[in-house]
């Protein structure tokens, strides 16, 4: 068996996610060669061939052309997979690839069982094995679902490569996260609130009781966008990245983008009138109640004490 | 879709009976953005496709009245069973030759989630297309793209129309449809076609089960009276944490 893994590289930097996908390749037991658009003075550490194509020349986003390099070294390799991370540059290249090879994608890959690979189905309550009928498979993986092997010092081999293919999109650059306000990564001991908070007025008693436990508030992103909390409140994947004693999810499903944010707390209690919410996977006290009446009583205890 | 799963018999899906079903959320940014800007240039024409069972024409009736023109229904009761690929081959198969100027579509389904349909439906049409979209504006043919990156950074684009979109939560505010409007989309045009009208592709993967993931254990589920729940709550964080100390 064989693999291409697909290394990402951003803002001048190649990104830390390729240990992820070595690891996966050494658990369905390929041989690998690495892809990446990148700078031969920032190479993954990888014990391996890695195909590079010149990001100064290329550019960080590009991908009718990154899609054109990456099939020159698909072509010349003949993998059986190609292993991409299921995240912004993941799943908008691998399409492009899967379709030009006629090939299945399967797609935020968590787990191998056997010959099928195990994704998420419906909002994560699920989980799905699937089968690939096609001859070379593409595959996205979840963040954090293969935990990246410890790499001595590596030196890859590099191959250059090239195209004079030009893309149809036209990149101007990045836009900084939104800065300022609260920051969440210090906070001890964070409530947060999510959709199932139900209406806007709900956020005071989030802040409450996270008053009444002398933390912060935080709120997932529907919360957010739906402005009934600034985006610097919001926990997750595409917000802040938080490490409290104590996380106290209310009315939050526990999508991955969410728990990517909070996993590292501590001790985490989930509030849901859902018993099979996936927060519950997560979570040391899951409390099936609706957190309109559990809330504020909890609330006014705490207070009491 | 919410409520509560039930694997079916064979365990490779899970029963349909007994569940609620609404638009998936990420179309419901790509309608809205789709009606402004069919809103900002003047004699746009605007079709909401669907590939479902009879069902699905409830949310079509939905993106009818947000204020699109006609609905293109591909009826089909095993639709969520169909690859990605088959899906994006359908809605290619129907858009080629339309000359549509700008097709929308979620960033992910909730259910399949594979965030492949849109770009694939691009590819197959060779027209360029933009993923997880959080900004959008249209001027004379150019569209200027915000696309958003992990931890919040966002890629800032360009391209000529024709092209693909995929949309990202928040990309705007889904309007609510209003009765006036609920009522006017009843007699706007819902044509319906049976999938094998447009279906030309075979899958190129199956799903062998279906299957509720492992809970990790160790976490302790509460249930009961909620004065007494928060009275454990506090015990146990007591016990287990510094916090209250
Ligand atoms: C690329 C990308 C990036 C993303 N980044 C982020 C991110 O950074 N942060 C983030 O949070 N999300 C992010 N998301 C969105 C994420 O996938 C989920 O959609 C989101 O986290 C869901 O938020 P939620 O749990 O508040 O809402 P829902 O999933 O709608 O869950 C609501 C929960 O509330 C419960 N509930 C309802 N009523 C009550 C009640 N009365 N009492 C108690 N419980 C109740 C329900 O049972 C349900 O579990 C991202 C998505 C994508 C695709
Ligand atoms: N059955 C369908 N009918 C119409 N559009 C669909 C269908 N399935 C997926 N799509 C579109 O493709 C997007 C991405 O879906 P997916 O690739 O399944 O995550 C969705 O947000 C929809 O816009």
């Amino acid at each position: 068996m064989k693999t291409i893994l697909v290394a990402e590289y951003r803002n001048g930097k190649t990104l830390a996610g390729h240990g992820e996908l070595s690891a996966f390749a050494a658990l369905v037991g390929a041989e690998s060669a690495m892809f990446l658009v990148g700078n031969k003075n920032d190479l993954p550490a990888y014990e391996g061939t890695i195909y590079l194509a010149d990001v100064d020349h290329f550019g960080e986003f590009n991908p009718d052309v990154h899609k054109q390099l990456l099939l020159e070294v698909i072509a010349g390799e003949q993998p059986d997979l190609v292993v991409f991370s299921h995240s912004s540059y993941g799943w908008d290249l691998a399409p492009r690839i899967a379709l030009a090879l006629q090939a299945a994608q399967v797609s935020e890959v968590v787990a191998v069982q056997g010959d099928s690979l195990v994704i998420p189905f419906c909002n994560g309550k699920l989980r799905r094995a699937v089968r690939s009928l096609s001859g070379t498979t593409v595959v996205t993986l979840q963040a954090g679902a293969f935990t990246a092997l410890e790499t001595p010092a590596a030196s890859p081999t590099v191959v250059e490569i090239t195209t004079d293919v030009s893309g149809k999109i036209t990149f101007n650059g990045y836009e900084a996260a939104e800065q300022g306000g609260v920051d969440l990564s210090k906070s001890q001991i964070i409530v947060s609130a999510g959709r199932g908070i139900g209406k806007p007025e709900a956020m005071a008693m989030i802040a409450d009781l996270a008053g009444a436990l002398g933390g912060d508030f935080g709120a997932s992103r529907p919360v957010v966008d739906a402005g009934w909390a600034e985006h610097n409140r919001q926990v997750g994947t595409t917000g802040q990245t938080v490490a409290p004693k104590l996380y106290v999810a209310c009315g939050i499903s526990g999508a991955i983008q969410h728990l990517a944010g909070m996993k590292k707390a501590e001790f985490v209690v989930a509030v849901n009138t859902d018993k099979d919410a996936p927060i519950g996977e997560l979570a040391d006290v899951l409390v099936v109640a609706d957190l309109k009446q559990f809330v504020p009583i909890l609330t006014e205890k705490l207070r009491a004490l | 879709m919410e409520s509560k799963f039930k694997i079916n018999a064979a365990g490779t899906w899970h029963e349909t009976a007994d569940l609620a079903w609404r638009m998936n959320e990420y179309d419901e940014y790509a309608v809205e953005q789709a009606v402004q800007l069919k809103e900002q240039v003047a004699g746009a024409d605007l079709t909401v496709l669907c590939i479902g069972p009879e069902r699905v024409k409830e949310t079509m009736k939905k993106a009818l009245a947000m204020g699109c023109d006609r609905g293109f229904h591909v009826a089909d009761d095993a639709a969520q069973t169909k690859d990605p690929l088959q899906i994006a081959a359908i809605i290619a198969e129907y858009a080629k030759g339309q000359n549509f100027t700008m097709i929308f579509t979620g960033m992910q389904s909730q259910d399949r989630g594979s965030a492949q349909v849109g770009v694939l439906v691009a590819e197959m049409l060779a027209l360029p297309s933009i993923t997880t979209l959080v900004g959008f504006s249209y001027t004379d043919g150019t569209i200027t793209a915000k696309r958003e990156l992990e931890g919040g950074v966002k890629g800032l684009l360009t391209v000529k129309a024709p092209a693909l979109c995929t949309c990202q939560l928040g990309l705007n505010t889904p309007r609510y449809p209003t009765l006036p409007n609920i009522m006017k989309a009843k007699k706007k045009e819902l044509l319906s076609v049976p999938i094998q009208d447009l279906l030309k592709e075979n899958a190129r993967q199956e799903t062998a089960r279906m299957f509720f993931p492992e809970k990790k254990g160790g976490g302790l589920v509460l249930e009961g009276d909620v004065a007494d729940l928060a009275d454990r709550l506090i015990r146990i964080l007591k016990e287990k944490t510094t916090v209250l100390a």
